[in-house]
């Protein structure tokens, strides 16, 4: 009976509140419960992507002809330099949020400011990048023509270098003005026109010799299909239009997909990064306030890091699978 | 919460540190060496790696590993889920590693299954 007594008391203490299982406070296990929902939303978002890719395995564009930019180094064929040192800023500031959470367990208030400030700088450095990475991919580099199918042409020479339309479209002069909605039907009006037409691109493409067209489909050493000057000609035919840069609905580096899972998914990213940054200031001013000192703990800092080094982790998936894989 | 709540130990205990900021700069050292490796890869691209392996190349396979090992290594000691208790280490990653494996291997077989498709079938994609 002794026995039976025992256990119910023991199982009254257990049930009876005041218990944590996990050792955790209630806002740091919602933390990981929200960073475990949000990251079953990057897996999907990276799924979908991959399910693309791999439904246009022979003709999905190689990331480093896409992003081959850095900063003051302009013409020069850089692929992945920036990216990695994007990815070395946010790793850096993830260490800086650690340090800053450690500082908060030892409640040294100034450090857990000045720790705080430099994962900020890191975050908008990043978010920056970001920027900057997206401007060169939605201005373009060369320009290509669109297919009827909706494949992508672009230029070669012979020494196997890409060459810009606007290097070799001839001047034709012809007459071409927008169509204005209040010069017709209202609802009907068309973008700002090209500076180059298509019929500049095709004179142009006739008259040098030396240009080849390189279509989508990957061959079998992994690169891009370069067509002879024969089916090249008679290639061009099927273009229907001149496409410069990315956009949702056009792409000038291969399948249109790629441009629209890069900038959702970057996007969404950098959102998280954004806000990521927002949150550390509030948190921030904050520290410097004091009120995790009249609190007494800084788990609020803990709380911001860990959704901060969620931020970091799903840039290093981001990082694999749009621009190394 | 003090240094001593701190597991301090790194690759099953090869690696101990005597603080826990330094294990922090410790694991910041490993991850950029890893990053460094992937970068180095992706730009020089050995044609040895280039060989297929289940329809991925054997680079990209090993740039999926690499990953893996980063983001176990920022969740266990950045994110310092080795400090948690195990009953909240597996709430957290077994949702994850039975969900995310079985939607990419459905939605992957699906698009392989479609590129065949696309592939074989008697409709032209390419106009």
């Amino acid at each position: 009976m002794d026995l039976t007594t025992k256990e119910y008391s023991e199982d009254e203490s257990l049930w009876g509140g005041a218990k944590q299982p996990f050792k955790v406070t209630y806002g740091k296990m919602m933390m990981w419960f929200f960073i475990v929902s949000d990251a079953l939303t990057f897996s999907g978002f990276l799924v979908a992507y991959s399910f693309s890719r791999f439904k246009n395995i022979d003709s999905w564009p190689i990331a480093d002809e896409v992003f081959n930019h850095f900063p003051f180094l302009h013409g020069v064929d850089a692929p992945m330099y920036y990216v990695a040192l994007m990815t070395f800023i946010l790793i850096f500031s993830s260490v800086t949020m650690v340090l800053a959470v450690d500082a908060g367990h030892h409640m040294k208030q100034s450090k857990v400011a000045f720790y705080m400030l430099l994962t900020i700088i890191g975050g908008a450095i990043f978010v920056g990048s970001q920027a900057w990475e997206w401007k060169n991919f939605i201005k373009g580099e060369y320009g290509a023509l669109e297919t009827k199918g909706g494949q992508i042409l672009q230029f070669i020479n012979t020494d196997d270098k890409r060459v810009s339309l606007e290097d070799f479209a001839s001047k034709l002069s012809t007459d071409r003005t927008t169509h204005k909605n209040s010069n017709g039907l209202w609802f009907r009006s068309e973008p700002t026109l090209s500076e180059i037409t298509l019929s500049e691109v095709k004179d142009g493409f006739e008259k040098n010799k030396n240009l080849l067209i390189r279509t989508e489909k990957i061959n079998s050493l992994g690169m891009k299909t370069i067509l002879t000057r024969d089916e090249s000609l008679a290639k061009i035919e099927s273009a229907t239009g001149i496409v410069q840069g990315a956009n949702l609905i056009h792409n000038e580096y291969g399948n249109r997909l790629f441009a629209d899972f890069f900038f959702f998914i970057t996007g969404f990213h950098g959102f998280h990064v954004f806000s990521g940054v927002v949150i550390n200031i509030i948190i921030f001013f904050n520290v410097l306030m004091g009120t995790y000192e009249k609190r007494g703990h800084y788990e609020m800092v803990e709380k911001v890091g860990l959704y901060w080094h969620f931020v970091d982790l799903v840039w290093v998936f981001v990082f694999t699978f749009f621009y190394l894989v | 919460m003090a240094d001593n709540t701190h597991k301090l130990a790194i690759f099953r205990g090869l690696l101990k540190f005597r603080s826990n900021q330094q294990k922090i700069w410790g694991v910041l050292i490993f991850l950029s060496i890893v990053t460094t490796i992937e970068v180095i890869l992706g730009i020089v691209k050995p044609q040895i790696l280039m060989i297929p392996f289940m329809r991925v190349k054997l680079l990209n396979w090993i740039f999926i590993v690499l990953t893996l090992v980063k983001a176990y290594y920022i969740a266990w000691d950045f994110m310092h889920i080795r400090d948690e208790k195990s009953g909240l280490q597996n709430a957290i990653v077994l949702p994850l590693i039975i969900l995310i494996p079985y939607l990419i291997f459905i939605i992957l077989h699906e698009g392989n299954y479609i590129f065949d498709v696309m592939q074989e079938g008697f409709v032209s994609w390419n106009f």
